[in-house]
C-alpha cells in the first residue's frame, strides 16, 4: 500500500488542521484544504484527522466518501473537467467531451498519461459555453481547436 | 499628468476568455510606451458576450472596447486607446450600450462600475450607506422595510424574506446566525457569481443588515467549490471589510458585532438544499434534514438561522437606501422588484439582464439576446435549472412572474434562461 502515502506530509497536514483551530465542525473545510495541498485524501489522512479532531474514523470516512471533491485515489498531474450542464450542452459540450476523450486518449472518469478527465456540472460560465476547467482555471468558448491549444499550453507548462 | 484609468475585468467569464492576458499586455505596452496608467480590475457589467470588455476613462467617461484579445492591445495603443481612439474593437461609451441601459439595475448597479477590492470605491457609490441608515432606523423598522418591499427569496422558492427575518428576530436564543447560500444556483446560472466577483461588499452589507435586524453576530457564506476565482475575491473583500472596521466588534462604533466566515462546498449537488448546507457547515455529510424544525427556529448548530441566497441579501441594501415603496413599485402581482435574468446557452448576446418582473421570455431572448448564436430557430428554453422546465417556443410570451410560471407548470428558479435551437 505504498501508493496511499505518496504526497501526504503529516507536518503540513498538522499545520492545516491547526490553521482551522482543530475545530471538528471545520472538517469539510480542512479536507478541502487537504485536497488543495495533496490533491487527494489518502487513508492516512483519515486516520490522522480522526485522531486530531476527536471524531471516529468511520465518521471522517463518511464525510470523505460523501463529497465529490474528496478523491480517495491520486489524480493525474493535470485534471481536465468538461462542463456537462444544460447551457454547455446547448453549445456542443457532448461533442467536445468526445473530442477531449479521443485526443487525450483518456475515458471520462479515468486517469491516463498523467491526465484525469472528469465531468463537472456547471462552472458558472454559462454565457461563454462550452466551458472547461484545467487545473482549477476556467476557460470559455472552447471550440475543438481551442481545446487543443489549451492542452498544448498545459503540456508546455510541465 | 495623472495616470489614465483603464479597466480590465477580473471576473470568471472575462478571465476564461483571456482578460488576465490582456491586463498583462496592457501593462507591458503602456510601460514600453512610457504611458502612465492605472490598471483597475473591475467586475463584469454582465454584457458577457462582449467579454473581454476593456475600458479607458477619458474626461471622466468610460469608453468600452469589446471582444478584445491580447494580440489587439499593441494595435489599440497605436490607434490611441488611451484617448479613446478609433479601433475595430471600440464600442463607445459603456453607459450607452443598449443592452445595459435598458435594465432596472437595483441589485447589480455597482457591478462593472467599481473596483470590487476597494472599500473606497464601494463607499463612493453608496456602499455601507444602507447599514448606517439601518443603525438609525432600528432593527424593527429594517424588517418592516424588507417585508413591505415584498422581497422574496431569489434562490428559487420565493419565500417572503421579511417573514423569515421576523421569525428569527422573534426567536430568543443566546446565538443566532445568518447563512448565505452561495451554492443554490441551479446549473446554468451565474448571477450569484457575477455579484460576488463584481461587488462582494454588497453581499457583505446585505448580511450585516440581516444580522443587525435579527440580532445575529455571526454569518457564513457557503460557496460552491467550482468558483475558485470567486473565492479569492470574496476572501480578500472580507479581509478588507474587517481591516476597515466594517466587520468585527463594535462596527463603526455602533455597538453591533458581526463577522463572516467563508466556507467552501465540496462538489455535492445536494448541499444547495438549505438543510443539507447547514449539515455541511457543521462539518458533516450534506444530508437533508427533516423539517420541522425549520431553520428559523433550529438551524445552524441548533440555533435560529436566517438562510438567504446571495441575490436576496444583495438586494436589501438598496431597499434600505431607496425605500421599500420604490422596490415594490417594480414588478407585477406578487412578484415585486427585479430579478437578474441570465441569458445562456445558444444565444447571440448572453449575459445578465436585471429587469423588473413581468417581462416575457420572448422580450429577453429577442431584444437582449438577439436570438440564437447559431442563427437557427429557438426550439425550447429551459428556465429554472435542472429542476425547472423546458418551455416550448409557443409559450415564450408568458410574463416572468412566479405564479404565472407555476400556472404553466414551470418555475422561474434562479432566473437562468438556457436557449436551445432546433438541432438538439
Amino acid at each position: 500500500m505504498l501508493m496511499t502515502t505518496i504526497g501526504y506530509d503529516k507536518d503540513a497536514a498538522d499545520n492545516i488542521i491547526d490553521e482551522f483551530g482543530a475545530r471538528p465542525e471545520m472538517l469539510v473545510q480542512i479536507l478541502q484544504a487537504f485536497v488543495q495541498r495533496f490533491a487527494w485524501i489518502p487513508e492516512e489522512a483519515i486516520r490522522h484527522l480522526a485522531e486530531k479532531l476527536n471524531r471516529s474514523r468511520a465518521d471522517v470516512h463518511g464525510v470523505v466518501s460523501y463529497y465529490h471533491d474528496f478523491r480517495t485515489r491520486p489524480p493525474g498531474k493535470h485534471v481536465v473537467r468538461i462542463c456537462q450542464a444544460e447551457a454547455c450542452q446547448s453549445m456542443g459540450s457532448r461533442s467536445l467531451t468526445e473530442h477531449a476523450s479521443n485526443s487525450l486518449g483518456v475515458d471520462m472518469h479515468d486517469t491516463k498519461n498523467d491526465i484525469t478527465l472528469e465531468p463537472v456540472y456547471c462552472l458558472g460560465n454559462c454565457a461563454c459555453s462550452p466551458a472547461i476547467m484545467i487545473d482549477n482555471k476556467t476557460y470559455g468558448r472552447v471550440s475543438h481547436e481551442r481545446f487543443d491549444q489549451l492542452v498544448g499550453a498545459m503540456r508546455q507548462s510541465d | 499628468m495623472a495616470a489614465i484609468r483603464t479597466f480590465v475585468p477580473r471576473e470568471t467569464a472575462a478571465v476564461s476568455v483571456g482578460a488576465d492576458e490582456i491586463a498583462v499586455e496592457i501593462a507591458r505596452v503602456a510601460k514600453a510606451r512610457g504611458a502612465s496608467i492605472e490598471l483597475i480590475r473591475n467586475g463584469s457589467w454582465g454584457a458577457t458576450w462582449l467579454e473581454p470588455l476593456v475600458e479607458v476613462e477619458v474626461d471622466g467617461k468610460r469608453i468600452a472596447y469589446g471582444n478584445v484579445t491580447a494580440a489587439d492591445v499593441a494595435d489599440m495603443f497605436s490607434a490611441g486607446f488611451l484617448e479613446g481612439g478609433k479601433h475595430a474593437r471600440r464600442i463607445g461609451l459603456v453607459t450607452e450600450i443598449p443592452y445595459l441601459i435598458d435594465q432596472d439595475r437595483w441589485t447589480f448597479f455597482r457591478c462593472g462600475l467599481i473596483d470590487p477590492l476597494s472599500i473606497d470605491s464601494f463607499r463612493r457609490h453608496k456602499g455601507f450607506d444602507a447599514i448606517e441608515k439601518a443603525f438609525e432606523m432600528g432593527a424593527k423598522a429594517v424588517i418592516e422595510a424588507v417585508a413591505d418591499a415584498g422581497l422574496r427569496g431569489r434562490g428559487g422558492a420565493g419565500f417572503p424574506t421579511g417573514i423569515k427575518w421576523r421569525t428569527v428576530a422573534d426567536a430568543s436564543a443566546d446565538q443566532k446566525y445568518i447563512a448565505c447560500n452561495a451554492d443554490d444556483g441551479d446549473s446554468s446560472t451565474f448571477s450569484d457569481r457575477l455579484l460576488m466577483e463584481g461587488d462582494p461588499c454588497c453581499l457583505i452589507e446585505g448580511m450585516l443588515i440581516a444580522g443587525f435586524a435579527v440580532a445575529a453576530s455571526k454569518g457564513y457564506i457557503y460557496l460552491r467549490s467550482e468558483y475558485p476565482l470567486t473565492r479569492l475575491i470574496l476572501a480578500r473583500a472580507l479581509d478588507n471589510a474587517r481591516e476597515s472596521g466594517w466587520l468585527g466588534e463594535n462596527i463603526q462604533g455602533s455597538g453591533f458585532d458581526f463577522d463572516i466566515e467563508l466556507h467552501l462546498g465540496a462538489g455535492s449537488y445536494v448541499c444547495g438544499e438549505e438543510t443539507a448546507m447547514l449539515e455541511s457547515l457543521e462539518g458533516k455529510a450534506g444530508i437533508v434534514r427533516y423539517k420541522p424544525p425549520l431553520p428559523t427556529h433550529e438551524g445552524l448548530f441548533g440555533k435560529p438561522t436566517v438562510i438567504n441566497n446571495v441575490v436576496t441579501l444583495a438586494s436589501v441594501p438598496n431597499i434600505i437606501n431607496l425605500g421599500s415603496e420604490r422596490y415594490a413599485s417594480l414588478g407585477v402581482n406578487r412578484s415585486k422588484g427585479t430579478l437578474a435574468f441570465q441569458l445562456a446557452g445558444n444565444i447571440k448576446r448572453g449575459g445578465l439582464v436585471e429587469k423588473a418582473f413581468g417581462i416575457t421570455l420572448r422580450e429577453l431572448i429577442d431584444d437582449w439576446g438577439g436570438g440564437t448564436a447559431s442563427g437557427r430557430p429557438v426550439k425550447a428554453v429551459q428556465v429554472g435549472g435542472q429542476l425547472g422546465a423546458y418551455i416550448p417556443a409557443e409559450q415564450l410570451d408568458t410574463p416572468l412572474d412566479y405564479e404565472a410560471f407555476v400556472e404553466i407548470g414551470a418555475m422561474i428558479g434562479h432566473g437562468g434562461i438556457v436557449v436551445f435551437d432546433d438541432t438538439v
